[in-house]
């Protein structure tokens, strides 16, 4: 793998629009950086999902993404589109919707299966992200069709959280996105 | 009529052609199909060994295909994991499989699972691809919800 570059002192210089006006400046080597960060925080999404159970633990996902504490919920939402916590939240809720299809488990029994430690949260959770309360909707799903991979139902199962009603999150801004709206004269290349 | 007999050829985005080959080669063990450059751009594909299709194009973003501002957008989606599931490659024992890519350092997102319609398991490549093992069996229905 490429070398590390400190993205937290990048992430710095980018949002304040400094280091980045003399001549000298290596474009190609602050996208790389860029797209090495994209990387490790893309690890650290990847255990968010393998342990969409446990309590989201910043610390550790930050260690995993190599960048501070302090900046690991901004960079995620800068790369992701939305916070850790709410990608951790829909994770669970696709596993839930998942259970209450397949499985014959009561609402509780699922609620602390994929990681909520109480009924009022998951059931508010599940309605604003699902649209109906977890029993409605056991009530009115079908089964999914067997022969569909798990990969590809964990990703259209998921419910999105992109184009809620009244709930407009922030657009997903690419490392080339990011870089120009700090450095909107800057060229990439030669 | 058929419009078509088979794929031959499917593509990847991967950012650097040497770590390519460390990984899809060195790790996975496909291997090489073909490898030769002209006027600066590299055609190198891999497969499985003793198959002859498909190959996978390994190929790197950037000039003369596409202006390099492209190619930072392409590497931008590659390395947030946006390309998806690139490949899904058959195993005839997925958890032996799994253990023995596990042991090399191979980056897995998601263990040997027994899915029902078959074993899998879930990796990235070094750059951001997602990539599936599958051990397929026949699908036998869900008991009492087939």
């Amino acid at each position: 793998m490429r070398g590390r570059v400190d993205t937290d002192d990048l992430d710095d210089r980018l949002r304040r629009g400094l280091g980045f006006a003399h001549p000298g400046l290596d474009l190609p080597a602050v996208t790389r950086a860029l797209e090495d960060r994209n990387r490790r925080l893309l690890r650290a999404r990847d255990a968010m999902d393998r342990t969409y159970a446990e309590p989201l633990d910043i610390p550790a996902l930050a260690r995993i993404a190599g960048v501070s504490e302090a900046h690991f919920i901004r960079t995620f939402r800068t790369t992701f589109g939305e916070t850790p916590h709410r990608y951790l939240q829909r994770r669970r809720v696709e596993r839930s919707m998942w259970l209450l299809r397949e499985t014959d488990r009561s609402v509780t029994e699922i609620c602390l299966d994929v990681g909520f430690s109480s009924l009022g949260t998951f059931s508010r959770t599940f309605r604003g992200i699902v649209g109906a309360s977890p029993a409605a909707y056991r009530r009115s799903s079908a089964p999914v069709p067997g022969a569909v991979p798990a990969c590809f139902t964990m990703a259209w199962a998921r419910p999105s959280s992109f184009g809620e009603a009244g709930r407009p999150s922030p657009p997903v801004e690419s490392a080339h996105e990011e870089l120009q709206r700090h450095h909107p004269r800057s060229r990439l290349g030669p | 009529m058929k419009n078509f007999s088979a794929i031959t050829h499917a593509h990847v985005w991967v950012l650097d052609h040497q770590e390519a080959l460390d990984f899809y080669v060195g790790k996975l063990g496909l291997e090489v199909k073909a490898d030769f450059t002209r006027g600066g751009f590299r055609w190198l594909t891999v497969g499985v060994e003793g198959e002859a299709i498909p190959e996978i194009t390994l190929d790197v973003p950037g000039p003369p295909v596409m202006d390099e501002r492209t190619a930072a957008q392409v590497r931008d989606l590659v390395t947030k994991g946006a390309t998806g599931v690139v490949l899904v490659l058959r195993t005839d024992d997925c958890f032996a499989t799994y253990e023995r890519l596990r042991a090399q350092g191979v980056e897995f997102t998601q263990e040997a699972t027994d899915h029902g319609y078959g074993i899998d398991c879930g990796l990235r490549d070094p750059f951001g691809n997602q990539i599936r093992i599958l051990q397929p069996k026949a699908w036998q229905g869900k008991e009492g919800r087939a």
